[in-house]
This record gives structure tokens, sequence and C-alpha cells, in this order.
């Protein structure tokens, strides 16, 4: 079972990285999404997949009882995926603000935070702005 | 308990939140922000003399013994740097006040500071890795709301790269993590550096070395991960660029410092032999890139890429001296690099532009801000007896020790580059008469926006700057001392741990 959810973190690492390279913002964000959750799976994979059994302990004992499973990686990726969802809703905000003031989702199109040379001025008049 | 150490966290996070509350009274927010910011100070400083006095000081958060609970240690590394983030904020606080103008306070600028501020304090004294991680995040998101506060097309732009890189940077760091916990099965620091001599497989765990170098890498911009630093750091208002230069990056040197020192020491000879080609590669393609551009916070900005590979190369040599000046080197940098960043602001005010060429006759028509410049560019450059001399001759002579002369030869070179790019401000912006185009309007900007909250915080920074220079004594005693606590990590594990 670990070496098909390795062999799965693999591939959804792989997708992720080909979406971010892309150059286009909203496909960024679908890799975003799919490297978060890949991420997660690695987190529970790496607390191994030993039993089904809920660490819980019985009534009278201090430790529990033969194997159980591992709570702390589900309590990792519980945070994980909190703070994903909120980084996620602002990337989401922002790209689409981005785009509504710039008028494109291509990366290669970005180019207002450094002028291509020889289109100074443009640099300028950011840079003017941006003390006010 | 040492409830000492939690302050610096939570007193940010209550001023953030009671920010909030006032955010149509915008006098009030201020005044608040301030007063919080000062108290900020207060906590730092009273920490630091706290560790100072008393070595290590630790807090196992709701009283969980470690390696179980959420724990808050801090050494002399951490203590030193939490206090610099003070001095930073309240410095920066005040600079605001003649800066920020009510649209941008409306959107946030004071919360967004104060919890900028908190997170730092947080990355720099939590030690357990998965807390660094929420840390981080904590950071960032504040840092991307800071960033897009003007909402200017060149803020968006930068922005985004700035985000999308970041976030990439933490999901290595968090995909790190899970595989360090897999191999582990702790995440406490202290007890990693216990559990990791007893993982067999030391090929894998160097693996997992690299992907946390990666991770912090690119969070403290080392060569071939910083493009998203010059894309990014020019846009914000000035005191919003200030507090990044200042703080963001040299978190990511920190961890680097912790993990390499405290968990990854195991492979010496191949995790350090990376990180000081990389600090070398880095040192001198920042200050080559500082060399290509007339405009003040970008050149500013390369520089800060520079200056990590100078603190990277002293973690890399790894011996007593060269964290000494890994250490003392964070110290002068994060000032002088803040102080930079507002004396361009203060420069943008007084002639009109960031653009080198636009600007002009600052010498003349502002003496004493061409003073003030001078302290910082030339300590930065490594002029005696300013405080970068004292860091760069610390290192240089860390690397001829142990006879890297590539390496101290490298060092040197990139000082006197960083001389080159700042005469260029100097001789264009504070030399070369007044161009043309600049209007006179702006002169009226000055009176109307309160000249001395801009100058104050400049003047004590470079104040800051000057005593460092003149007395370096016991800043390097107890640069000396963090890095003799980083090279014998039982003292932190002793004092994390118990008597273990």
């Amino acid at each position: 079972m670990e070496t098909v959810l390795a062999v799965l973190c693999g591939l959804m690492a792989a997708a992720s990285i080909y979406l971010m390279l892309s150059g286009n913002i909203i496909r960024f964000i679908f890799g975003l999404v799919i490297a978060t959750n890949a991420v997660n799976l690695l987190i529970f994979v790496a607390g191994r997949l030993s039993s089904h059994r809920p660490p819980l302990i019985a009534d009278g004992s201090s430790v529990p009882v033969g194997e159980v499973a591992n709570a702390l990686p589900q309590a990792l990726i519980l945070t994980a995926i909190v703070i994903g969802f909120a980084l996620l809703a602002f990337v989401f905000i922002l790209f689409y603000r981005t785009y509504e003031s710039l008028g494109t989702v291509d990366t290669e199109k970005m180019r207002f935070a450094e002028p291509v040379e020889g289109n100074e001025a443009l640099g300028a008049d950011n840079s003017k702005g941006s003390g006010a | 308990m040492n409830c000492l150490l939690v302050l610096p966290i939570i007193v940010p996070f209550a001023v953030a939140a009671a920010a909030l509350l006032f955010r149509k009274d915008f006098e009030r927010q201020q005044t608040l922000s301030m007063v919080g910011a000062a108290l900020h100070f207060t906590v730092c400083l009273g920490l630091f003399f706290h560790v100072c006095k008393n070595g290590i000081s630790t807090l196992q958060i709701g009283s969980w013994p470690a390696p179980f609970g959420i724990t808050l240690a801090a050494d002399h590394l951490s203590v030193i740097l939490v206090a610099v983030t003070g001095t930073l904020g309240l410095c920066v606080m005040a600079y605001s006040k003649a800066e920020i103008k009510k649209g941008m306070m409306a959107a946030g600028f004071h919360p967004l500071m104060h919890i900028l501020l908190g997170g730092v304090c947080g990355a720099f004294l939590t030690g357990d890795l998965f807390n660094l991680y929420v840390w981080f995040e904590v950071m960032l998101m504040a840092s991307f709301g800071l960033l897009v506060l003007g909402q200017e097309k060149a803020q968006f732009d930068g922005g985004v790269k700035y985000v999308m890189i970041n976030l990439f940077s933490t999901l290595l760091f968090i995909s790190g993590l899970g595989l360090l916990y897999g191999m582990t099965g702790t995440l406490n620091m202290a007890d990693l550096h216990l559990a990791i001599q007893k993982v067999s497989d030391k090929a894998l765990l160097t693996a997992v070395a690299t992907i946390f170098m990666a991770a912090f890498g690119i969070k403290a911009g080392i060569f071939p991960l910083f493009f998203w630093l010059p894309v990014s750091y020019h846009t914000p208002p000035v005191a919003v660029s200030a507090i990044l230069a200042g703080l963001l990056t040299k978190v990511g040197v920190y961890a680097l410092i912790r993990m390499f020192t405290l968990v990854f020491t195991f492979n010496v000879a191949y995790t350090h032999g990376l990180l000081l080609v990389a600090a070398v590669v880095t040192m001198i393609v920042g200050v080559l890139g500082a060399a290509a551009y007339n405009e003040f916070r970008r050149i500013l900005s390369f520089h800060i890429i520079s200056q990590v590979g100078y603190m990277v190369m002293g973690l890399a040599l790894f011996t007593p001296l060269a964290l000494t000046g890994a250490v003392f080197y964070l110290l002068h940098h994060m000032i002088v690099k803040a102080n930079l960043f507002l004396i361009s602001g203060a420069s943008h005010v007084a002639g009109g532009s960031f653009e080198l060429s636009r600007l002009g006759g600052l010498y003349r028509n502002r003496g004493f801000l061409a003073l003030l410049f001078f302290i910082p560019a030339f300590s930065l450059a490594g002029f005696p007896p300013l405080s970068g001399f004292w860091a760069k001759m610390v290192l240089i002579r860390a690397s001829i020790e142990v006879e890297s002369y590539v390496v101290a030869a490298a060092a040197a070179l990139v000082g006197l580059l960083t001389v080159y790019s700042m005469t260029k401000i100097w001789g264009e912006a504070f030399w070369k008469p007044c161009p043309e185009t600049m209007h006179s309007e702006t002169s009226g900007m000055e009176q109307a926006g309160g000249g001395l909250w801009r100058i104050l915080p400049i003047m004590v920074l470079a104040v800051i700057t000057i005593v460092l220079g003149l007395t370096p004594g016991p800043f390097l005693k107890l640069a000396g001392q963090a890095a003799h606590e980083l090279l014998h990590p039982d003292i932190y594990v002793k004092a994390v741990l118990g008597g273990v």
C-alpha cells in the first residue's frame, strides 16, 4: 500500500510541477492545489500505514495494547490543510485582482515590475507611484 | 515558567488585533501601533538581556514535556535576531508615520505589519520544526498582504511572482519535514539532533537535507533560487520594503543556520560544501546584478542577495570564527539594509524618483541626508571602522584559516564591487548636479509629510551602525557565544530536553 501511495505522490508532484511551469497563472493555481495534496499525502504515508486500529487506550491501562494507527501525521495534515486553504483563498483573490489590473494571465507578459530594457520610462513611472 | 519567551510573539498579535478595532480611526490606530511597536521592542530587549544573563531559556507550552509539546527555545542566536527585529519594527513603524497614507491604513497596513513581526519572532524562537512551518506561513501571509497593499501594477506583478515561488518553497519545506518525520519519528529540533544519529540510511538523509537546503535557500535568496527577490522588493511602499529587506531573507538564513548546525551535521563535507559553492556564487551574482541596475531600490535588492552569500559562507565554513562572523554579519546587515531602504525613501521624497538618472544634487540640497546615507552605504561596502568592515574581516580571516583562499578572494572582490555600486548611488543621486526633470513640487511634500518621522529612524539606525563599528568587541563576543552554542548542540539539546 505504501508503494502505491508513494507512486501516486510522485505522479501528483510531477503533474503539479508541469502545471506550475506552464506560465499561466490559472494553471499555476491548479498545480498548487495538486502539490498541496501531494505533500499532505506524503506526510500521511511517512507516518506509516501500519494498522487500522484507532490509537485508543483502554480503561485502567496507560499505554495502548498492540499496534495502533499513528495520530500525529493526521494532526499535522489537518493543520496543513487549513493553512493551505487560507493561502489558496488569498492566491485566488490576488490572481484575480492581478488579472483585472494587468489584463493578462500569461507570466511572460507580466513585465511591470521589471520592464524590458529600452522601456525604462515605464519602470520610472512605476517607481514614482509606489512611493505615494 | 519562563513567560518572557512568549511575549515577543504575543505582543504583536495583541496589537494587531487591537489595531483592527480602530480600523476607521486612523489617528488612534497609528498611535496604538507605535505604542505597540515600542512595547514589542521593550520585551524583545528584555528577553535579550535575560538570555545573555542566564543562558538558553526554554518554555514548554502548556507544560507538555519536550519532545511531545511545542517548545520555545531562545539561545544567543535567536535573541540577537529577536532584539534586532524589535528595533527594526519600531524604526520602520516610526517611518511609516510619515509615509503610509490613509488608504493603506484602511487596507490594513498596521495589523499586517504587527502580524509580520510576530511571525518573524515566532520563527526565531520556536524549537519545533512543524511550528517553524506555521510561523513561516504566518510571516508569508502578512508579507503577501503588505506587498500588494498599494494595488499598483508593478506590485501585483512582483507580488504574484513572490507568492508563487515562496509557496513552492513552503511546499518543499513541508515535504522535507514529512520525510524527516518518517525517518526519525520526531519534529522537535533538539530531539531530531539525537534521533538523526540513529538513522542508518545516511544517503536518504542527505537527500532530505538537500530538500531543506532548497526550501530555505529560496527564502534566504541564495543562488540559483533568488529570482523572486529583485522582482518584488522595489515595488511596495518604502516602509514595507525596508522591513521585508531587513527581516524576511534573514529568517531563511536563520533556518539554514539552525538546521545545518543542529540537525544536518552528519555529512558536513557534502552539505556544507554545497552551501559554500552556492554562497560564493550568490555573492558574486548578487553584486554583479547590482552593478547592472540604475534604480535605487533595485540595486539595494541585489545587494541583499550578495550579502546573504556572506552569511551562508560563514555557515558553510563551519568553524567557530566563521559562525561568529556569520552571526555578526546578520546583526550588521539587518540594521544597515533596512536603513538603506529607508534612505532610498527619503531620497525619493527629496528628489522625486527612485531612478538614479532622475535624482541628483542631494548632497547640495540635503547635506544631512547625504551624511546619513554615507554611514550605512559604506558600512555595507566594508569601509573601516564601520560595522561591515568587522563583519567582512572576521569572515575573510575565517576562510583563510581553513585555507579556502578562493573563498577569501571572492569575498574581498565582492566587497570591492559593493563599493562600486555604492559609489554609483553616491555619485548619481548625491553628487551629480540636479537634473532638469526635477520638479519643485516635491520639496513641498517634505514639509507636509512629517520630515522628522522620516529622518529620526534613519538617524537611530545610523547611530547603531556607528556603535557597532566603533565598539565591535562586545558584539563580536556575543556573536562568538552564539557560534559556540551552535557548534556544541549538546548545550541546546540539554536546555530543551532536560538532562539527557
